[in-house]
């Protein structure tokens, strides 16, 4: 594989760029494979590259049924951060950020990440005691927390709503100074490229129509490009988890929701961190382009359509106008939606299943695209090693049953259910 | 935006709605032996079903009856609604 270097660039302008290798192949399926991920989004590349950089499993096919990024990890709001409380979550999120943090180097692919600090907004007392837990809790883990009284959040984004008078004044936040932003079509590309290189099969417009099992194994998939016998399956495929659960007969913690997402037009540099609205749901950067990127709460209905109404929309960014007011006078660019897995606890699975060789990746509700390296490493073990990693033993499938759940918010199960 | 026809106040906006989640799940019968299984499909596991999908509604700031809404996950279409108590053939 050609390195992408300053020295390569130079070499191939003489050559007016025409003759730069392809950053992945359109292989044609074999017949067999080690290993099948279902899901050719960040996180089921992420999965076949550490498959093949960490336990040297080659032989691995990648199925997508529409092109690689073209769901999710192209879709998302771009924030990557580990400010959670609960010890399942704030390791395995961590251990992500180191992966994001050599990631570009890794990968020889700039994924722009872009370490500029998340705050969460407080608006009352209780709330800046919550997240001084938060933080706390953080800080042991080795995560960097820094509690923020009011002065201390104006000086970092004078832009938001200060005045004494409003129906929720900013009481302070919660900061993690090395949370985030990163490009993520780059991530998918630069693992879609390095997985490539090192002989993975990357399969695109592949659909997947059935599993062969038999006596509790896996033996392969149906796909409709031809059968792929293979004795492992990673099914990696977000939103659509419960249309191919259905065709294994079984029946998941997991309900697939609408969440929508928007940009206005791009304006001058005005705001260098992520900030989330404390009082409802609402987050909000800037990219490089300079749009403000803005998101919130699902629309509350199962859906797959990938495209939201306008209430909810709305809702959300009342929020926002209600924290940065200036938001009001930008125009909207664009809006867009997609289907996420919503798992009842808010927390992902990441788990093996009562069939042999069938490996589950699903339930990343709102918070899938900052855990792609920590999903597709822990994944790979999983699959490589037939065993969980402790990173990702508490995300296992029957904690609902046994009543081990992982509620990071504190608001029970089917939050979607007001 | 959906516009949900409430059996007992007409065509409403989505707006007056609040959703209740998947209508054709069952609670196991009370003061009857269960198994951790059985509960465990109650409250947890979801078809989450891609097309027509049965599910319950209430019409909070309206009528606030609980309603039953025919609807297809991937078109957002309405077929029909229901009366919460409403024999379904």
């Amino acid at each position: 594989m050609q390195k992408y270097s300053i020295f390569n660039l130079v070499k191939n302008a003489f050559s007016n760029h025409e003759n730069w290798d392809l950053a992945w192949k359109d292989p044609t399926p074999k017949e067999e494979y080690d290993v099948v991920i279902i899901g050719g989004g960040g996180h089921g590349l992420a999965t076949a590259y550490y498959l093949a950089k960490e336990h040297n499993i080659t032989k691995v096919a990648i199925i997508e049924k529409g092109w690689i990024g073209g769901g999710n990890v192209g879709r998302n709001t771009t924030i990557i951060r580990s400010n959670y409380m609960h010890d399942e979550n704030a390791l395995f999120s961590e251990f992500g950020m180191d992966l994001w943090r050599k990631m570009s180097q890794d990968l020889n692919y700039n994924v722009m990440f872009s370490p500029r600090g998340i705050i969460n907004l407080a608006h009352s007392d209780a709330q800046m005691n919550a997240y001084a837990r938060r933080g706390n809790s953080m800080r042991l883990n080795g995560i960097d927390a820094v509690l923020l009284n009011r002065e201390q959040v104006k000086e970092i984004i004078p832009m938001a709503d200060f005045s004494e008078d409003v129906r929720f004044p900013i009481f302070g936040g919660l900061m993690q100074p090395s949370a985030g932003t990163a490009r993520h079509d780059a991530v998918a590309w630069g693992y879609a490229r390095q997985a490539d290189s090192m002989g993975v099969d990357i399969i695109q417009n592949c659909e997947v129509t059935g599993f062969d099992v038999t006596a509790g194994k896996i033996n392969g998939i149906r796909t409709s490009r031809g059968n792929i016998k293979t004795k492992k399956v990673g099914l990696c495929v977000a939103g659509s988890t419960n249309i191919l659960a259905e065709k294994l007969n079984m029946t998941l913690p997991i309900e697939t929701h609408l969440l929508q997402a928007c940009v206005s037009e791009p304006v001058k540099p005005i705001l260098d961190r992520v900030v989330t609205f404390g009082a409802g749901h609402f987050y909000i950067s800037q990219s490089d382009k300079g749009e403000m990127v803005m998101g919130g709460d699902l629309d509350g209905y199962n859906s797959y359509a990938q495209r939201g109404n306008l209430p909810t929309l709305q809702h959300v960014l009342t929020e926002g106008i209600a924290m940065m007011p200036f938001l009001s006078k930008l125009k909207m660019l664009r809006t867009w939606g997609g289907i996420m897995d919503m798992s009842m606890d808010g927390s992902p699975i990441i788990d093996k299943t009562h069939i042999d060789g069938l490996y589950l990746n699903c339930g990343w509700c709102y918070g899938g695209f900052k855990a792609t390296p920590a999903s597709g490493w822990t994944f790979a073990h999983t699959i490589a090693q037939d065993r969980v990693h402790e990173l990702n033993a508490g995300f296992s499938l029957n904690r609902f049953s046994t009543g081990r759940l992982i509620d990071e918010k504190g608001l029970g199960t089917k939050t979607w259910i007001s | 935006m959906l516009h949900i026809k409430c059996p007992h106040c007409g065509m409403r906006s989505q707006n007056e709605f609040s959703y209740g989640g998947d209508a054709s799940v069952k609670r196991p019968e009370l003061n009857k032996e269960i198994s951790d299984e059985e509960w465990d499909n109650f409250v947890y596991n979801r078809k989450s079903l891609r097309g027509k999908h049965l599910e319950l509604w209430q019409h909070l700031f309206g009528c606030r009856q609980w309603i039953k809404v025919e609807r297809d996950t991937a078109t957002h279409e309405i077929f029909n609604t229901y009366k919460a108590d409403e024999e379904i053939t």
